[in-house]
């Protein structure tokens, strides 16, 4: 098979100073088979129209800018190359399930707020000032300590697992896969001590309890972080916290 | 806005140095501007790995050498012997703050190899080191309210007035408003300048402004003529294949299947990793050893241009995963190759930038009040060349100092400047907006036009090698770039929101500014050294004339001027730098 010459590219544009109705608008733009959808979008900025509005940064799927939704999936730009996209035409819109800012730009700052409210930081022991101030050595952490929560650690923060789950889109203080992943992140790793601080939010009705189990999370994750088996561990955790709560009352700080 | 300190840059060197400001002083009110969210800034793309002495069989002394030689005895050696001393306490800080450094079987924390270092003195979080240490000083942050950050708001200037730094211009990137952050301190940490060149390793957003925001009132940009290629990056889109493939053995073959390093005086071609050797080498010498293969038609072609083959195969498909879990996703992403059975196609690509506004070893310029921290200042620990491992280290270290320097500083300043500061303030977000306003009239050159003629320049005149005539084009072009930019740039997008065609104007304009001030600088430094090396009548190292840092003074609408002041030694006297030859065999872990 020849390759085309062009790739026809379709995208749902938005600008807040026209909200009343979004528009389809398609460009044609050269097709290289190795060329990646993200250089395509550029070449149309660049080029053909300087209004299309879109994140990026990297070009190497880790800065996490990138992500839209392609032919209905989320996904990152830089990631998707013409060839795995031809003949096209290759339909372009928002990440599903945020508000927009303006074209393919959503706003990002209800899952930045559930960073913070998730402890999605490492808690280290409590130290002397001086010794905190400045530490000796490194502690010590086993590969298998390691594996423990290695994984999840990989989170880039692209979103794309948001725009996946069904349960955000119908509720949006969820707190959602990616918070989630980098809640069981922190409490899985052996030089926290946060995991009390982070209980409440986990058990919480926006917490664990309300991912369903549909597991399109995992499957759009670009980086292999499997936020549906981090929720299922944290439900377990949740779990047996309940029932030693029940047996132990006091137990709980 | 009112505010004590304000950070722009939400990179690796903004944040420790937000964090560092904080944990000074828990009263400062600081703001941290970054026109990204700081978790995509460009240190996440960072692969291979940190410096520090950790080993038994390292010391201070060999960090320092290393560092000195491997920038040609144009590092400022007061402030190495400050940085490497500095180092482990600062990658030991980030592991209590929860970095997955990799770890050895007994969970302490594993070394690597890295070109130009005699011993395995890299930290690594397998081959996505910049991005872990990125995340955790970001988590690390959101611990600390009293920073107070304002995502995607692009810096445009600073203000000045009779006492110094009295507050920084912003756009809230979203709703396209202007802000003044009011406050009599700030550090710039806005990473380096590679994209004005067209084949970089580096994120969209290295553009350079927070050079060009220092130079424009008046701070001297030092060494911007020391570029830094690195060896292998994925020809065409320039994307990093990490030194950590070497640091862990890989191979570089040419089109015979050659090690080629061998006849660069780099050999001899053991089958073991010796440091300092071969694939070990340094950047600046890599770079140019391809140059030479390219020229000698030894290069294999690829759709995207010549490349020589990084051969991993021998490492095996377990110690790929572990060790370089992206660079395999990579290759097979974006070349369809698997690095287990296929060698990677790679050629050098514009990496770092070397130089950079000009500070002492507490980030302070000679602005007071206005402090800079990692690729885009200069402490003078690179020199030359700067050795791979290091600048993550380095925006660790200088960035706590220029924190906690600038957390002082701001305690005793003068007090806020008064109702001038707002016309000043007025006059000079008129610039910026003006850019937007007449962006419709007709016969306008596109921003993509000229960044593509800059970095035709750029290319073809301030290259791996360069020639007086070379770089006297590339001045000459520049030049006239920047006078029609001046005249206007065209943009269809006239709106304020999110108007990302706007913020590449702006970022154009800087990126010029700095473009011009490399020609300047390279063309004003006759000799040869570490990454600068010359074709011409000055293709040799000239320690009696050329031991000098440069000092470019930029012009709003002429040339930059470039001043030479003496480099700081202090034990180490310029010698012979020599790579190769009797290396101990070393047994890889």
């Amino acid at each position: 098979m020849t390759d085309p010459e062009t790739i026809l590219i379709e995208v749902l544009r938005w600008h807040p100073d026209t909200p009343e109705a979004p528009w389809w608008q398609s460009y044609e733009v050269p097709y290289r088979a190795d060329a990646t959808l993200l250089e395509a979008l550029q070449t149309i900025k660049d080029d053909l129209d300087g209004t299309l509005t879109f994140r990026w940064s990297c070009r190497m799927a880790i800065c996490g800018s990138c992500g839209c939704m392609v032919n209905g999936r989320p996904e990152l730009s830089c990631h998707l190359l013409l060839r795995d996209l031809a003949p096209g035409p290759v339909r372009l819109e928002p990440l599903a399930h945020f508000p927009v800012i303006r074209d393919l730009v959503i706003d990002q700052q209800d899952f930045l707020d559930k960073l913070p409210a998730v402890g999605a930081y490492l808690v280290p022991a409590e130290e002397t000032e001086a010794a905190a101030a400045a530490p000796a050595a490194p502690s010590r952490q086993t590969p298998a300590q390691m594996a423990d929560y290695y994984q999840y650690a990989q989170c880039i923060n692209c979103l794309l697992c948001y725009s996946a789950c069904p349960q955000y889109g119908l509720k949006p203080d969820f707190l959602g896969p990616a918070a989630l992943a980098l809640m069981a992140r922190h409490d899985a790793d052996s030089r926290d001590h946060g995991q009390a601080g982070r209980r409440a939010a986990r058990d919480a009705d926006t917490g664990v309890w309300d991912c369903t189990l549909v597991g399109h999370c995992t499957e759009v994750c670009p980086q292999g972080v499997d936020p549906a088996r981090a929720i299922n561990r944290n439900k377990t955790a949740s779990a047996r916290d309940y029932v030693f709560d029940l047996l132990l009352p006091g137990r709980r700080r | 806005m009112d505010c004590d300190l304000v950070i722009v840059g939400g990179g690796g060197a903004g944040l420790r140095a937000a964090l560092a400001a904080t944990l000074a002083d828990p009263g400062l009110d600081i703001v941290l501007v970054s026109k990204v969210v700081p978790m995509r800034s460009h240190t996440v793309a960072a692969e291979g790995g940190a410096a520090a002495v950790l080993r038994d069989d390292d010391s201070f002394a060999q960090h320092f050498d290393d560092t000195v030689s491997g920038g040609e005895w144009l590092c400022d050696q007061r402030a190495v012997e400050a940085f490497v001393a500095a180092c482990p306490q600062e990658l030991i800080q980030l592991e209590r703050w929860g970095c997955p450094w990799s770890r050895q079987d007994d969970g302490r924390v594993q070394t690597r190899f890295f070109g130009g270092m005699r011993v395995q003195r890299t930290w690594f979080a397998a081959d996505r080191t910049g991005f872990h240490m990125l995340h955790t000083l970001f988590q690390t942050s959101l611990r600390h309210p009293s920073i107070r950050r304002h995502d995607e708001f692009f810096c445009t200037d600073l203000l000045v007035d009779e006492h110094g730094l009295a507050g920084v211009l912003g756009v809230d990137i979203a709703r396209g408003t202007p802000v003044l952050y009011r406050a009599r301190a700030a550090v710039l940490a806005t990473g380096g300048a590679g994209r004005v060149y067209a084949h970089n390793t580096n994120a969209g957003i290295v553009t350079g402004e927070g050079m060009a925001l220092a130079a424009v009132h008046g701070v001297a940009l030092r060494d911007l003529e020391f570029v830094q290629w690195h060896p292998t990056a994925l020809p065409g889109s320039g994307i990093l294949i990490t030194e950590g493939c070497r640091g862990e053995g890989g191979l570089l073959l040419n089109a015979e299947g050659r090690r080629y390093l061998q006849d660069y005086d780099l050999g001899p071609p053991d089958p073991w990793p010796r440091p300092r050797a071969m694939e070990l080498g340094p950047r600046d010498r890599l770079s140019q050893a391809f140059w030479h293969e390219d020229r000698a038609r030894r290069t294999v072609t690829t759709p995207q241009g010549s490349a020589v083959l990084l051969d991993l195969r021998h490492l095996g498909a377990e110690r790929l995963a572990e060790r370089l879990p992206m660079i395999s996703e990579v290759a097979r992403r974006f070349l369809g190759i698997d690095p287990v059975t296929t060698p990677i196609p790679v050629r050098p690509a514009v990496h770092y930038t070397m130089g950079g506004v000009a500070t002492g070893l507490d980030g302070a310029t000679a602005l007071p009040g206005l402090f800079a921290a990692g690729e885009c200042a200069s402490t003078g620990i690179h020199g030359a060349n700067r050795l791979g491992s290091n600048s993550l280290a380095e925006l660790l270290v200088f960035g706590r100092a220029a924190g906690e320097a600038a957390a002082a500083w701001s305690r005793n300043a003068p007090s806020a400047a008064g109702g001038s500061l707002l016309r000043e303030a007025q006059a000079r977000a008129g610039q910026a907006y003006a850019l937007l306003a007449e962006g419709h009239q007709a016969g306008r050159p596109r921003v993509a036009e000229l960044r593509t003629a800059m970095h035709a320049a750029m290319e073809d005149g301030v290259g791996i090698f360069r020639d007086a005539e070379g770089m006297q084009r590339a001045c000459q072009a520049l030049a006239e770039l920047r006078a029609r930019y001046r005249a206007g740039v065209a943009l269809d997008d006239r709106s304020r929101s999110f108007n990302t065609e706007w913020l590449a104007a702006i970022e154009l304009g800087h990126a010029l500014q700095v473009a011009e001030t490399i020609a300047h600088a390279a063309l004003a430094r006759r000799e040869s050294r570490g990454a600068h090396r010359r074709r011409d009548a000055w293709s040799a190292r000239d320690d009696a004339n050329f031991l000098v840092h440069s000092l470019a003074y930029c012009d709003p609408q002429a040339a930059p001027r470039i001043e030479h002041v003496p480099v700081t030694l202090t034990r180490s006297a310029p010698g012979e730098r020599s790579y190769g030859g009797a290396g101990a065999r070393v047994a890889l872990d």
